[in-house]
């Protein structure tokens, strides 16, 4: 997704003279030709993330079209008051990209990890979430939106699905079709959760925006069901509020597969961490069975 | 000439001062000593420095007030200014009011950022300052940051980076009154930032000659820093440099002790 990222960039800041990139010393090789080509726009800003955010508020109230790129602790943990206050308080334009979603550098140990990004950032009113599971996703939405004026948070994965979906901004896509009960799978977890519901009678909805939570396709997928199983490649129970606001006092019961809320301590590979924590199509089946026996 | 321009300059500035601690007993709100302690330096800014363009905003001279607690200073200009009409000051913190003990640059077009949180405002104005370079504006960015807020590590990161961008379209205004001494002591605060690569002239901040003269010094390639020594609460003894004040208004007689000694 990240190379993807750059070749997106890279064709938009030709023909868009108010696009500037703002890189906390990582994604710098990448960018090197926008850098050299551009070099008052792409700025490697260096590592301080938090002024990086204001610099960016600065450039957007100047009427430039900002993007802030770097790891996404960094990004959303470090620097989150300044997202809070200098875009969501002043509400005007920003596009936030991170990479490293949750675990992706399970090798660099926990001050690399995040899987609280969406779960701090769906605080910020005005905000929108965006979780491509694709890199022709991550073009399609960014696209769509990066110059709205609305502060948007990207979060690029190192995981991708084999395929990817006509996105559309705010809109969930319904992949599979069922009456037992309905799977919300989010960005690059598709994949995983179509090979656990492969002989099942569930709906599968696709979130590729978080924020704003297409609430009307829950709805209908929900008209004549009563059970959710949410795939999060986040804090597990992340979106459960949007899910409980959007079926208004509907009796129902959601299951929630996700990252859990501990330190995940041990390192090596993304998808060791996933198997331990049971992120596996195995396990998401068994899960599945339980919620429809219940 | 000059002196009377000065007598008549300090009459608005203590009827201001005034209006200011009307607005403090009526609310019991406001950061009474903080707006005091800038007066001075917004008052030659706003008359005398910033250079605004109504027809096209884009160009103008921006000022950004990054110690947000300020905001009584900032709103007392825009009124002088008649940015803002006297009942809208008297609003000052109400529910449906413009003007909160911070301000919010939702509320009024010439408040250029929301601040309040400090270490803030200088980051931003780096931004608008590097924007006015990529945009080919040719206009000045000021902020005014409080030497507390000194404290805070994106005052040092943005004065790393407007050395970097070479941002001499941007002059930042430190209020050196000293209320951060309590935490920690700014020593040697022109060293710092000499040795950031800034140019640094220091005023006495209740000064208009001096404040006037700094206000002009920009060096091709560097940005600027006025450390303007000040006096929080100035104008009124019962305040002067006394922490009690920082955020505490005036009862009914403090009220008219403070309007006595304005007068």
């Amino acid at each position: 997704m990240r190379k993807q990222f750059v070749s997106t960039f890279e064709s938009l800041i030709k023909k868009d003279s108010k696009l500037s990139l703002l890189l906390c010393d990582i994604g710098v090789f990448g960018f090197r030709n926008s850098i050299a080509k551009y070099p008052n726009r792409v700025i490697n800003i260096g590592i301080l993330e938090q002024s990086t955010i204001g610099i960016a508020c600065g450039m957007s109230r100047s009427g430039l079209i900002p993007v802030v790129h770097t790891i996404a602790p960094f990004l959303v943990e470090r620097a989150f008051e300044q997202i809070k206050i200098d875009f969501g308080y002043h509400n005007i334009g920003c596009n936030l990209v991170s990479v490293g979603a949750s675990y992706d550098y399970a090798s660099l140990g926990c001050t690399h990890h995040c899987p609280a990004d969406v779960a701090l950032l769906k605080n910020i009113p005005g905000i929108e979430i965006l979780t491509p599971g694709h890199p022709l996703e991550f073009d399609s939405l960014f696209r769509q939106i990066y110059k709205n004026g609305n502060p948007s948070y990207f979060r690029l994965s190192e995981k991708s699905n084999i395929k990817s979906n006509k996105v559309k901004f705010g809109k969930a896509n319904l992949i599979k079709k069922g009456e037992k009960a309905t799977i919300i799978a989010i960005g690059p977890v598709l994949d995983v959760t179509l090979q656990a519901a492969e002989y099942e009678d569930v709906d599968i909805l696709y979130y590729s925006t978080i924020i704003p939570f297409d609430s009307k396709a829950l709805q209908k997928s929900m008209e004549k069901k009563t059970k959710i199983m949410v795939i999060e490649p986040f804090y597990s129970g992340t979106i459960s509020d949007l899910i409980i606001e959007s079926l208004n006092q509907k009796s129902i019961m959601i299951k929630s597969i996700g990252v859990p809320k501990e330190f995940l301590r041990n390192y090596g590979l993304a998808e060791q961490h996933d198997n331990a924590i049971g992120f596996t199509s195995k396990n998401i089946s068994k899960e599945l069975k339980k919620l429809i026996d219940a | 000439m000059g002196n009377i321009i000065k007598i008549s300059a300090h009459k608005k500035i203590n009827y201001l001062k005034k209006e200011i601690a009307k607005v403090s007993y009526s609310s019991q709100e406001g950061h009474v000593p903080s707006a005091y302690s800038i007066m001075d330096l917004l008052w030659v800014l706003f008359k005398e420095t910033l250079k605004i363009n109504t027809k096209n905003q884009k160009t103008s001279d921006k000022f950004i007030l990054s110690k947000g607690h300020g905001s009584l200073a900032l709103y007392a200009m825009l009124l002088e200014n008649k940015n803002i009409t006297l009942k809208e000051f008297r609003s000052f913190s109400q529910y449906k009011s413009k003007l909160g003990g911070h301000p919010d640059s939702n509320k009024l077009p010439n408040i250029i950022a929301s601040t309040g949180s400090l270490g803030h405002g200088l980051s931003i104005s780096v931004g608008m300052a590097m924007s006015s370079k990529i945009l080919n504006i040719k206009n000045k960015i000021y902020c005014l940051i409080g030497d507390g807020e000194c404290n805070e590590g994106t005052i040092w990161e943005s004065a790393l980076l407007a050395t970097e961008h070479k941002l001499d379209n941007l002059c930042c205004i430190l209020d050196m009154n000293h209320s951060g001494d309590r935490a920690i002591k700014l020593l040697n605060l022109k060293e710092k930032f000499l040795s950031f690569g800034w140019v640094v002239k220091t005023i006495n901040g209740h000064s208009h000659k001096e404040i006037k003269s700094s206000y002009k010094v920009f060096k091709k390639n560097k940005p600027t820093i006025i450390i303007a020594e000040t006096i929080k609460g100035y104008g009124v003894k019962m305040m002067e440099n006394s922490h009690a004040w920082h955020r505490r208004s005036p009862n009914k007689e403090e009220l008219d002790l403070i309007i006595e000694e304005l007068n």
